[in-house]
């Protein structure tokens, strides 16, 4: 019954420390940062803390065990696009999530690469047109960088308005094509 | 870094690199307005040129009626038909109209080939204006014919002809995109690239021998240079980022083009191998359509560094850049003109976009169309037209403007949307 406990106990910590940040707790054993197997858990052991110098948080490399985030349609990492106001290049609060958790996504798999393609509407010169689609990617990698993705993750392009996702002439059409697209390598 | 995509050999399978004749090899041109002082000319057939495939003096009529400066004067039912100075009874001229009168003929040489000869005789002073004889192949003669059609404009309006030079733009149907060239009366059109991704930007060399564009082949923009005789390309320009608006020094050596290499979009120099990249703007902001004046001395370009897309002008050894524009938030792609006095842009003016011209001395901006989305403005080599795509109808077509706004003309392709629209350099072309 105590093992049973001690077993349930580990895996809830396991599912803590891949939704949340990971946190250094004073005290805390290394055996429960390891993956859960079901009957390996062993009791855990008191560690003394350290006496001198500061804690420093390491990132923790972890692996889902489930189906791909990336590919999962009940995951935020499934939502790809980014939304602009006209002539704006500014991420709006209401994407911010999206961003936070596809940077999240890069923190925590090194090994993954991004492509991050802007677009315009269709008005205006062709090539400013690229440059304003080049802004709106920029503006998603340099907030994904804040949070902590590398830069040779991401590289950012630009489609300006020449593959359009929309094609009426109307404000709706326009804003569904003022976006940044998220698009993992081997996509 | 560069993202692996198994879909990319597909799509490289999918290009035609070779010059191939287009599907629909011909531009429909329209010509709306014409200008208030048309010279009044007659062209006679030419003696003996029913027995050629093309009939030499319907392309030089349409030539120069395509360019509104001629009014085309009746030259059926003269009998003899004139094609020697001596044949000439000039009050029958004088009395249709005429100021000028074209006269040739046309015979077969022993080894296959073709004598064309053509005269232009002043039908007021009775004298010979001009005159040309021309040893040439069969696939010559339309060329021929347009060579006689700039003789003609030349000697009439002071002007350079330009209707034996070529245009390249970009015709979409659907997803798939194609690259052309064509002559400048949209005849013969020439497939250069097809693609299932966009492709934009196109820029002659000075030489008219090679084309630099950007393709979106491999889901990221490009810049290629491809020969225009050999088919071969080479890629120019493919940092990481985005590579685009390329634009050739006028000695064919360099290339201003724009990268994102180092953050934002910012113009550099590099040379038409793709070495030697030196950076010419440095902001924070957008700096791109680079164009060269014709001494190759300036680049102007559009820039937001002043906070809305305006024209600047900067030298091509780098330095402070000055500010062109003034009127409106938005002024964009510049284009000098080919004697290197104004340049041509697009202004828009609430939800239009219009053709501008500007020229360096007054500084005031003169609209030279009014209603419409317009783009790419692109100058003819003699400085009197200017090329620029717009729509119609929801269609994208060609259409183009005389420099002192008075003669208009459309052309449209049979199926599909044309744009991004470049004139090719004059061609001093052998006999």
């Amino acid at each position: 019954m105590r093992k049973l406990i001690l077993t349930l106990s580990a895996l809830a910590v396991l599912a803590g420390c891949a939704s949340q940040d990971v946190k250094e707790q004073p005290g805390a054993t290394v055996e429960e940062r390891k993956p859960a197997i079901a009957g390996d858990a062993k009791p855990p052991v008191a560690v003394k803390p350290p006496v001198t110098g500061p804690v420093v948080a390491k990132p923790v490399e972890s692996k889902p065990l489930g189906p791909n985030p990336l590919k999962d349609p009940g995951n935020i990492l499934f939502k790809r696009s980014i939304f602009f106001d006209y002539d704006s290049t500014a991420v709006k609060d209401e994407f911010k999530p999206i961003v936070t958790a596809h940077a999240r996504y890069l923190t925590q798999n090194r090994g993954a690469r991004m492509v991050i393609q802007g677009n315009t509407d269709e008005r205006g010169s062709r090539e400013y047109n690229l440059a304003l689609g080049q802004r709106r990617a920029d503006s998603v990698k340099q907030m994904m960088i804040l949070l902590g993705a590398q830069e040779a993750q991401i590289e950012s392009v630009s489609l300006g308005e020449e593959k359009p996702r929309a094609t009426g002439r109307d404000e709706a059409a326009f804003s569904e094509n003022r976006r940044s697209d998220i698009v993992y390598g081997g996509e | 870094m560069r993202i692996k995509n198994p879909a990319r050999i597909l799509i490289f399978s999918l290009l035609w690199l070779l010059l191939t004749p287009a599907a629909h090899a011909q531009l429909r041109i329209e010509i709306i307005g014409g200008g208030a002082n048309q010279i009044p000319i007659a062209i006679a057939p030419f003696r003996a040129e029913t027995t050629l495939p093309q009939q030499l003096t319907n392309i030089v009529v349409a030539d120069l009626q395509r360019s509104g400066l001629f009014k085309i004067v009746d030259s059926g039912g003269v009998t003899p038909l004139p094609s020697e100075p001596a044949d000439v009874q000039y009050p029958t001229w004088k009395a249709r109209g005429a100021v000028a009168l074209v006269i040739g003929s046309v015979a077969p040489l022993s080894n296959g080939s073709w004598d064309v000869r053509f005269r232009l005789m002043d039908v007021v002073k009775e004298t010979q204006l001009t005159g040309f004889a021309y040893q040439v192949t069969q696939q010559q003669i339309r060329n021929t014919a347009h060579k006689i059609a700039d003789a003609i404009y030349e000697k009439l309006t002071g002007d350079t002809g330009v209707f034996s030079t070529r245009i390249t733009y970009v015709v979409k149907q659907g997803t798939r995109f194609e690259l052309q060239v064509a002559d400048a009366d949209g005849y013969g059109a020439q497939t250069v690239l097809a693609s299932n991704e966009p492709i934009i930007s196109p820029s002659w060399s000075p030489d008219g021998t090679r084309l630099a564009y950007v393709s979106f082949e491999r889901k990221k923009p490009i810049v290629y240079i491809q020969s225009l005789l050999t088919g071969q390309r080479t890629v120019a320009a493919n940092f990481k980022g985005s590579n685009s608006a390329p634009a050739w020094s006028p000695d064919g050596r360099r290339l201003a083009v724009v990268l994102t290499k180092d953050g934002n979009s910012q113009i550099y120099l590099i040379n038409a191998d793709g070495s030697n990249v030196t950076r010419l703007t440095n902001t924070g902001t957008i700096d791109t359509e680079p164009n060269f004046s014709p001494d190759g001395q300036w680049v102007i370009f559009t820039s937001d560094r002043g906070g809305s897309a305006q024209i600047y002008r900067v030298a091509a050894t780098g330095g402070a850049p000055e500010r062109l524009t003034f009127e409106g938030s938005y002024n964009v792609s510049p284009r000098y003109a080919p004697d290197g006095k104004s340049f041509v842009f697009i202004q828009r003016n609430g939800g239009r976009f219009n053709v501008a011209l500007q020229d360096f001395v007054s500084r005031q901006p003169q609209l030279l169309t009014e209603n419409g989305i317009d783009e790419s403005p692109s100058f003819a080599p003699n400085g009197r037209i200017v090329l620029y795509a717009t729509e119609v109808r929801g269609r994208g077509i060609l259409a183009a403007v005389s420099s002192d706004g008075r003669v208009r003309q459309r052309f449209s392709a049979e199926i599909g949307d044309v744009r991004e629209p470049a004139w090719g350099p004059l061609t001093k072309s052998p006999q």
